[in-house]
């Protein structure tokens, strides 16, 4: 089983040596490649994080300083489901503050945080492109727009039950 | 030369550089941070902020950072615009809003320049009424201190660490106001380089740890310019002292040389001076046991034991040439031996006959960083010549420094030199037997025991000049690199060959002066470089003598009654059986030295002598370049120079003997130097290698002290609180306190610090270099024995011994010494912070022939015990053995035995 | 031949039947600038042509494409390493057009890629698309296996001998990552910090090769320039540029969404007619015309024509075209705070203005809007606004737009600000 401290799986680590060899110089698949752990596992373990450094050439400490640069590489561990609310401006007019206080409200926890369950990681994200449906959000990836404390309850509890 | 206008004054300045030089050349003060000398211009912090007008007619001009600016003709500028000056005082503020003002408690108050920014622009008041973040710190190793809540964020550490360094294991974390410079997880920095964080932030984060155990603010310390001697490349340095006990080192900009860097060992290996094993009296052996004994006792016991016969004196290549040279004095010519092996004198003597003949150039340190293309020839210098290695890594980017020629980019434009030489090719190779630091930035690297790379060698030189012999029986991919070799080399505009003595091989030294030699027929610019081991091994070379094989032989035959041993532990020369019979065969053995070595533990007596931070003298570079150190700190007696102790010995012997006369009467180094130029005629420009005793600077000596040392009687509180006259030091020219001249022109050679206001950081350097970067104002620092440039007429001949190729043998390894950069060198293993960074001695073996666990290795001094390490690449048949670690005398290659452990045979 | 559409950017998207296929693409006019640019054009003609088309570029900055494609060195693309990227990290708040493009018809960005790369004759095309485009990810791989596979992505193209391949990078999530110079440090797996020019993009670029960089929305003009030619294209904007834009509205009003529309429509149109002007109950305060970081402009310049020059005489910038309206209950330091959140977290931490001035900026606004703010707040705001807003103080542009709504906005909600600090609350909160 694919877990935070086993190894990579083979067929993972030959798609991230295939990245790198496609690149000029492997370090250009560090994007690319954490995202692929953590497709795979929901977040970036130290132990993956050395590994991937390994397969690229890199030192631990270079990629983990492009890791920890970007908004979308968790480095910490999530819950099953990752909701990402907008925060930004259209979205922010358009009430997503009394949508996140409901939802922390519902959820019992702080934006960042995940549910005592595991089942929900609640983040902030910038604009998803998404405001003309404002207020927006990405569940798991998908985009949800025009989002209101009904559709939130619902959905709530449709991820709570899904593994 | 062209000028620009700098606030209505025209400033004569040169094109090529950045309007922020031009303006610190020009003596302005204007702020800045992410810029350095060495690392280039990336404008990052925004603190260097003037106004630039387009010409004389433009009122309104624009602001620019000065140091993303080049000098161009007819710049016209302002430094003292409003509004450039509220930006400037605006970013400091903007530093400042999570600063922890920690000044009080912080090690770099004082000498910070974030502290001396901060005073320029004004800012004295804090409009931020916010919280401030804060970072968790870091253990970063025994050698540097980390406080990550000072840090500005000016990211001169992870470039110079990754991108100058080559370190890959410090890196920025996270972004926007919290990025974060330290290691993915605390551990020690794995640079040879770290230190110089040091000296390259301008803030408190990075400091110097075991400093800290001994702090001192820089304004309360003596300074002395200094000359490092953990290896052979001749460093610059200034010492630091506070109550007669050195505290730090830090580096000495000395332009051909370590320019503004230091290798780790550089900088912390003085810890043997205040180390456990420092010698402070003299030491009598009765029955067995080694007692403290007064100097007058001393002596006595020396009159005494020489009285009988003969004295042989031997000397050090890591001592001074004053030193070596009293003793020589001492026991005459018949009589000195320079302390080495007949190998290690012959490697050295050859050494030195390899550069006077070459016919090309004899690079310094600093040119070789502008080679286009290196041939590194059987020699790890990373360890064996740190700050060498580090110049060669520099060179590796000359092709991308061509690309920005062309592309109009200026060299200093760091960042966009290295964006546009993301893919341009190194000129460095390196044919080692085993990796090296330098192996990521080569454009190949060559694992080969060290007769197959000096048959490389030999092929590449018959490859550029057919006159040189030809190398039979190569194998065929051997052949074409050494063409490739050849090739790049051929190509080049300023070729350099490097290669050592690490190995004990002269083949390879010969092999590497014949490819230069064969270079320079059509680029005389061609270099030679050939690394040795000691501060002095050059030094002594020059001055000759007989080597410890014809000592031995004199002692067996009974010959010699005294044995007077300076500074040398011979026990890192010869194997354990030859130093008991040498113990056993000489009546006496009286060792000077600072140190308590194996060998001191032995003697009959030992005399305490001063370390270099206690004594001034001259040391010769390999590349033959005489440099003074002074004295910072003056220890109480007996302590006293090593030639002031073959002085005392003289004294005490009949001094109508006609030969000593001149040692007797000698009274200071002055002396000594003069008399040395005159027993050796090519030493004598040694005497010029700084300013004399009796120089001084408007009529004064130099002050040693700044003036802001706190009280006198304060000083010298921890031995007695009366007033006491400050030290006398009869070698200098400096006075031991802060009475005295000082200022940015004097002599680059007596330069104790660095400290011009308002800049009391080391960044002050500016203010001493007559160009940035360039020549200091106050001159030439130290002299070149060797010329320069070599003798184009002399057409040496090719060296014919190619030696046969390297057989793998069944039943024995070759093994190879395997140099350390903390571990091999002998004085700074005395130092608690660099032994702690010396790694346990581990026997490396190709990746193939490693078994897990351990093996027994049989060296002269009988097997040794040791885990075994895979070292990727090592050729077969090859071992590495620590030098001096596991067996104190192996240092050279010799063939040994390998077993199995006998309890872990069946393991695998 | 059906003649030239109006909407040639939108013509063929169609939300509810998803992006048309290489075959349906084909029936509705693509493919056909491309067959014309490698059987009868030299790159030069293309350059030429986009010159002449006056289109500026769409990712904000609004520089002449043709002139900047001018300064990439000649090389056929055989014969020299170089790149054409298009610029999908669109995540300027309030901005939505190239998911639009993306989602809608991905064969006309790759059409669009591969006439640009025609042009400056790049072999290498990337596609930088923001992590959080989903969708636009898998429908861009689809299409560009589909065009892989029918021989529109490859080498020899058309047997014309130019080769040409796309490779979507899928980036992770920063705002910085669009600034052009960003981009190419982030596609060489660093921390994506904007580089200092020269060199240029066009010299020396990703991994030091010449490189061109473009907006998606840019790139997707061009099969329909090369179809319909140059004329043709400048004559579809109503003043000075050249084409159609897509324009956009979100915030409190009717209809939020997005349209093609004909370059320099006035915003007063775009608001009224195509939004469907405020939402009952609500009026128009101020806006921002193209993306958080352009200025305010308030309901006096309504009339202003949404084009890049005159934008600029109004005091904005056209930015991305995607305004954003504030209205009359909504808190106006409470939008500009939102916003300052949000530059101060997407500054990259590289110069030193950007890094530590925006969050210094951030709790100014928030003290401000919770009750806490001080009189002298105010000169603390304008000297930021003063110090970041101007070019050249900072590294990079990322400041100065954030200072835009900022700077405009302490002019325009002077009596807002003043009323905060004097009665110590957000007067828009509920109990005021
Ligand atoms: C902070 C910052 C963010 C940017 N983000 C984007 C972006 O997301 N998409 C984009 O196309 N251009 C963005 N740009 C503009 C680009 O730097 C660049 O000008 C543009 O991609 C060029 O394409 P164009 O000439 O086709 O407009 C940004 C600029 C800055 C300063
Ligand atoms: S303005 Fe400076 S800190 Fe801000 S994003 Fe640009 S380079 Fe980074
Ligand atoms: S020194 Fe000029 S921007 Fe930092």
């Amino acid at each position: 089983m694919l877990t935070a401290e086993a190894p990579l799986s083979t067929p993972v680590r030959a798609e991230i040596l295939a990245l790198a060899a496609q690149e000029p110089h492997p370090r250009g698949a560090s994007v690319a490649a954490l995202r692929l752990v953590q497709a795979r596992l929901g977040w970036i373990s130290t132990v993956h994080l050395r590994e991937v450094a390994d397969l690229l050439g890199m030192s631990v400490d270079d990629l983990d300083g492009i890791a920890t640069y970007f908004n979308l590489l968790f480095r910490r561990p999530v819950g099953r489901h990752v909701v990402m609310l907008c925060d930004s401006v259209s979205c922010w007019i358009m009430g997503r503050e009394p949508l996140c206080a409901h939802m922390c409200r519902t959820l019992g926890i702080r934006p960042g945080e995940t549910t005592a369950d595991n089942a929900i990681t609640l983040l902030p994200t910038v604009c998803i492109g998404h405001c003309d449906h404002a207020p927006a959000m990405l569940v798991d990836g998908t985009l949800h727009g025009d989002v209101d404390t009904a559709t939130l309850d619902r959905l709530i509890d449709t991820l709570r039950d899904t593994p | 030369m062209t000028s620009i206008r700098i606030d209505g004054r025209d400033c004569p300045t040169r094109t090529g550089i950045n309007l922020l030089q031009a303006c610190l050349e020009a003596g302005a003060s204007l702020p800045y941070f992410c810029w350095h000398p060495e690392l280039g211009s990336v404008g990052a912090c925004r603190q260097c902020a003037i106004r630039q007008f387009s010409g004389p007619d433009d009122t309104k001009g624009r602001i620019v950072m000065a140091c993303m600016t080049p000098v161009s003709e007819n710049t016209i500028i302002s430094i003292d615009d409003p509004e450039a000056r509220d930006f400037r005082a605006s970013i400091i503020e903007w530093m400042m809003v999570n600063h922890p003002h920690d000044c009080p408690v912080c090690e770099e108050g004082g000498e910070c320049h974030l502290q001396d920014m901060t005073v320029m622009t004004g800012h004295d008041t804090r409009r931020y009424r916010f919280t401030k973040r804060t970072h968790r710190n870091q253990d970063l190793g025994p050698f540097v201190k980390h406080e990550m809540n000072r840090c500005i964020a000016c990211y001169r550490c992870v470039r110079f660490y990754r991108d100058y360094a080559g370190g890959d294991d410090l890196a920025v974390f996270a972004s926007h106001d919290n990025v974060y410079f330290g290691r993915a997880e605390d551990g020690t920095l794995q640079n040879a380089f770290s230190g110089n964080l040091v000296e390259i932030c301008p803030t408190g984060v990075f400091t110097d740890k075991p400093f800290s155990a001994t702090y001192a603010r820089k304004w309360d310390m003596r300074g002395a310019p200094s000359v490092c001697v953990h290896c052979a490349v001749g460093c610059n340095t200034i010492v630091n002292a506070r109550e007669e006990t050195l505290r730090r080192v830090l580096n000495r900009y000395h332009e051909d040389i370590n320019r503004y860097l230091l290798c780790d060992r550089g900088r912390f290996g003085h810890g043997f001076v205040n180390a456990p094993t420092r010698i402070r009296t003299p030491l009598r052996a009765i029955d067995g046991q080694q007692a403290a004994i007064p100097m007058t006792d001393a002596l006595q016991a020396f009159a005494r034991m020489a009285a009988g016969g003969r004295i042989v004196g031997i000397a050090s290549p890591r001592a001074a040439l004053e030193t070596c040279f009293s003793l020589h004095a001492l026991v005459g010519p018949q009589h000195f031996c320079t302390g080495q092996t007949r190998h290690e004198q012959e490697c050295v003597e050859l050494a030195h006959a390899l550069l006077t003949r070459h016919p090309g150039a004899l690079p310094t340190i600093h040119e070789m960083e502008s080679a286009d293309a290196v041939l590194v020839l059987g020699e790890d210098v990373c360890a064996t010549a740190p700050r060498l290695g580090l110049s060669l890594r520099q060179s590796a980017r000359q092709a991308s420094f061509h690309t920005a020629d062309d592309a109009r980019v200026p060299r200093w434009m760091d960042a966009a030199v290295r964006t546009l030489g993301a893919q341009c090719p190194s000129g460095l190779y390196v044919l080692t037997p085993a990796p090296t630091d330098l192996d990521d930035v080569a454009a190949q690297t060559r694992r080969a025991a060290p007769d197959d790379i000096a048959r490389l060698g030999f092929a590449i030189a018959h490859e550029i000049d057919p006159a040189a012999p030809a190398v039979t029986d190569l194998a065929a991919d051997d052949a074409r690199l050494a063409a490739r070799i050849a090739h790049a080399l051929v190509a080049a505009g300023k070729p350099l060959v490097v290669s050592g003595m690490q190995y004990g091989s002269p083949a390879l030294m010969q092999a590497a002066a014949s490819i230069a030699t064969a270079l320079a027929r059509a680029t005389p610019a061609a270099g030679l470089s050939l690394v040795l081991p000691e501060c002095n091994s050059m030094g002594l070379a020059m001055m000759g003598g007989l080597s410890l094989e014809t000592v031995m032989e004199q002692a067996r035959a009974g010959a010699i009654s005294v044995l007077v041993i300076v500074e040398n532990d011979l026990t890192r020369h010869l194997p354990p059986a030859d130093v008991a019979e040498l113990l056993a065969a000489v009546p006496d053995i009286v060792v000077i030295d600072h140190t308590a070595t194996p060998l001191c533990r032995q003697a009959s007596l030992v005399l305490p002598a001063s370390a270099f931070s206690e004594c001034s003298g001259t040391l010769v570079s390999q590349e033959g370049r005489a440099q003074r150190f002074f004295q910072a700190v003056f220890p109480p007696a007996p302590i006293q120079a090593g030639w002031r102790w073959v002085q005392a010995l003289a004294r005490s012997l009949d001094p109508s003997a006609p030969h000593m006369t001149g040692l007797t009467v000698w009274r200071d180094l002055d002396d000594v130097l003069s008399a040395l130029a005159q027993a050796f005629p090519h030493l004598a420009p040694a005497v010029r290698a700084a300013p004399g005793a009796d120089y001084r600077m408007n009529g004064q000596k130099l002050r040693s002290q700044t003036y802001r040392a706190s009280g006198r009687t304060v000083i010298r509180s921890f031995v007695n609180v009366r007033d006491q006259p400050p030290p006398r030091s009869p070698d200098t020219p400096f006075s031991s306190s802060m009475e005295g001249a000082y200022g940015p022109d004097m002599p680059a050679a007596l330069v104790s610090g660095y400290q011009a206001s308002p800049w009391n950081s080391v960044q002050a350097l500016n203010r001493f270099q007559h160009e940035i970067g360039g020549p200091m104002r106050g001159g030439e620092c130290g002299i070149r024995l060797l010329s320069r440039v070599g003798h184009s007429d002399a057409k040496p001949a090719y060296a014919t011994d190619i030696p046969r190729p390297h057989l793998v043998q069944a039943d024995t390894v070759l093994v190879l010494p395997d140099t350390r950069l903390f571990g091999s060198e002998e004085l700074s293993m005395f130092s608690p912070s660099v032994m702690a960074r010396a790694t346990a001695p581990a026997l490396g073996l190709p990746a193939g022939m490693a078994a897990t666990g351990r093996m027994v290795l049989h060296l002269d001094d009988g097997p040794h015990m040791l885990p075994v390490e895979p070292v990727p690449g090592l050729p077969e048949g090859i071992a590495l053995c620590p030098a001096h670690m596991v067996a104190r005398a192996f240092r050279f290659p010799r063939m040994a035995r390998l077993e199995r452990m006998p309890d872990e045979g069946g393991r695998s | 031949m059906t003649p030239p559409t109006e909407r040639p950017l939108t013509a063929m998207i169609d939300p509810a039947a998803g992006p048309p296929d290489c075959a349906a693409y084909e029936r509705a006019g693509g493919w056909q600038a491309t067959r014309r640019a490698l059987g009868d054009l030299a790159p030069a003609e293309i350059i030429d042509m986009v010159t002449r088309s006056k289109l500026r570029g769409r990712g904000g900055a609004g520089f002449g494409t043709g002139q900047k494609w001018s300064f990439v060195p000649k090389e056929p693309a055989a014969e020299r390493h170089k790149y054409l990227i298009a610029n999908a990290d669109e995540m300027e708040p309030g901005t939505f057009k190239d998911r639009l493009l993306l989602e809608g018809n991905p064969l006309q960005l790759i059409e669009g890629m591969i006439l640009a790369a025609y042009g400056v004759q790049a072999g290498h095309g990337i596609i930088f698309l923001r992590g959080e485009y989903g969708l636009a990810c898998s429908r861009l791989h689809h299409a560009i296996g589909e065009a892989r596979q029918q021989g529109w992505l490859g080498e020899n193209i058309l047997g014309s001998g130019f080769g040409f391949d796309i490779h979507v990078h899928s980036s992770a999530g920063r705002y910085i990552c669009g600034e052009e110079t960003a981009l190419l440090t982030a596609l060489e797996g660093r921390r994506a910090t904007p580089r200092s020019k020269p060199p240029f993009p066009q010299t020396g670029g990703l991994w030091g090769a010449p490189s061109v960089v473009n907006n998606v929305e840019t790139l997707c003009n061009l099969p329909h320039i090369i179809t319909n030619g140059p004329e043709w294209f400048a004559g579809l904007g109503l003043g000075e540029d050249g084409g159609t834009k897509i324009y956009g509205v979100s915030g409190r009003v009717a209809k939020p969404g997005a349209w093609e529309l004909p370059i320099g429509t006035p915003l007063r149109q775009i608001i009224e007619e195509h939004a469907g002007g405020m939402r009952p109950g609500h009026q128009l305060r101020a806006l921002l015309p193209g993306g958080a970081s352009t200025a305010f402009l308030d309901a006096t310049a309504l009339d202003v024509a949404m084009d890049y020059g005159s934008v600029e005489k109004a005091g904005s910038r056209l930015g991305t075209g995607m305004a954003i309206i504030l209205d009359d209950r909504t808190c106006p330091i409470g939008m500009i705070r939102n916003l300052e959140h949000f530059f101060a977290q997407e500054s990259c931490g590289w110069c030193t203005p950007c890094r530590d001035g925006l969050p210094w900026v951030e709790r100014l606004l928030d003290a401000i809007e919770d009750g806490s703010g001080q009189e002298e707040d105010m000169d603390q705001l304008a000297r930021h606004a003063r110090m970041l807003g101007a070019p050249g103080r900072t590294f990079c542009a990322h400041a100065p737009g954030a200072m835009a709504p900022l700077a405009s906005g302490l002019k325009l909600f002077a009596a807002d600000f003043a009323a905060h600090i004097q009665q110590r609350r957000c007067p828009h909160k509920s109990g005021a």
